[in-house]
């Protein structure tokens, strides 16, 4: 092969395309963690656009305000969205010191990483501290899969005049929709708090300080704003709508 | 684990376009607008709405400030703002798919309708 030839063979593969390189400019794993939210972002879409179609569908629905006016513990009704807000503000709140976690780490600055991981983790048990107090409520009420409160309670749920079947039908529907689809969201928020207290863990032990990067935390920290994500779209439908 | 290493030590940052994207100062200030947008869905939700029960703009509404919510935690939180063009279209191009599902389930769910009444 003459010089001239392995010139213009270098000229081409100098693209982002031309292989030799990530054309990204992306981590490995990094960008396969994009690509799992991505697939998960498809499955919990599923779920959400198959609730709209159902409830669109029906003739009647449990209207939030009426459903979700309590805060456990404190106020028996009277407070819609109240506590739903506060679950919110605790994951946005969460999310943020995530980020600041992963600004942390590309300072390399091993005490902060682990402090705002350490806070994230409180966010997320708080949040899933929150929603069990949630499905207790519902549960109380006499909403689960499968099942709804009795005919006169369910009165509370409906604006007035509407007969019993339609409420029967819907409110099942409402049910086993509200547990699947928060409960598929939680289990997302308890798998996270898992992973982030293993790479806690890790950061302690100083596995990213002698691999001289923090790019784990950023990963951890992609999949933790998924949920954040997932939850802003959760409350929009099934508590604001 | 290598090619990772190696990666975080190219000075040029090795592609997250970079700490000047999320510094502290902006990462709060991410914050404070999706506070706000999330103050102004409860404002909308517990002020105005009972006074416009059934108003259709409503709930278009919640889902544009949820839209602005997602851009902002996908943007700059997930940092996809400051990652290369083609990075972003391959995760957001797919999204369009979900795009036609909510089309053909809606469509679908209006015929419903009919069955059930």
């Amino acid at each position: 092969m003459s010089t001239a030839v392995a010139q213009q063979v270098d000229d081409v593969k100098s693209t982002p395309w031309s292989g030799g390189k990530s054309p990204f400019d992306v981590e490995y794993g990094k960008l396969m963690m994009w690509f799992f939210l991505l697939s998960d972002a498809f499955t919990f879409s599923t779920l959400l656009i198959s609730y709209g179609a159902l409830r669109f569908s029906a003739p009647v629905w449990p209207a939030p305000s009426l459903v979700f006016q309590s805060f456990p513990g404190l106020i028996e009704s009277g407070a819609p969205l109240v506590f739903v807000g506060l679950m919110t503000f605790i994951l946005i709140m969460s999310s943020v010191t995530m980020v600041l976690a992963v600004e942390a780490g590309h300072r390399n600055s091993k005490k902060e990483v682990v402090i705002w991981m350490l806070f994230t983790i409180l966010g997320g048990l708080m949040f899933l501290g929150c929603q069990a107090l949630e499905w207790n409520h519902l549960h109380s009420e006499g909403f689960w899969w499968g099942h709804i409160p009795t005919a006169e309670k369910m009165q509370e749920f409906f604006k007035a005049g509407v007969p019993y079947t339609q409420q029967a039908m819907s409110s099942h529907q409402f049910a086993n929709l509200f547990f699947t689809i928060t409960g598929f969201h939680g289990f997302h928020v308890f798998s996270g708090v898992i992973i982030n207290i293993i790479i806690t863990i890790n950061v302690l032990v100083g596995t990213y300080a002698r691999r001289g990067s923090y790019l784990m935390v950023e990963k951890v920290g992609l999949y933790w704003h998924f949920v954040d994500l997932v939850w802003v779209f959760v409350f929009t439908f099934f508590y604001l709508v | 684990m290598s090619a990772e290493t190696t990666h975080a030590h190219t000075p040029e940052g090795g592609g997250h376009g970079d700490h000047e994207g999320m510094s502290k100062k902006r990462i709060w200030k991410v914050f404070y607008i999706l506070l706000g947008i999330t103050c102004v869905e409860f404002f909308i939700a517990l002020v105005i709405a009972p006074h416009y029960r059934g108003a259709l703009w409503i709930n278009p509404m919640y889902i544009v400030l949820t839209l602005f919510k997602a851009f902002y935690i996908v943007g700059y939180f997930m940092h996809l703002k400051f990652e290369k063009l083609d990075m972003a279209l391959a995760i957001i191009i797919p999204i369009l798919f979900i795009i036609g599902l909510i089309l053909v389930l809606t469509n679908e769910s209006h015929y419903w309708i009919g069955l059930r009444l």
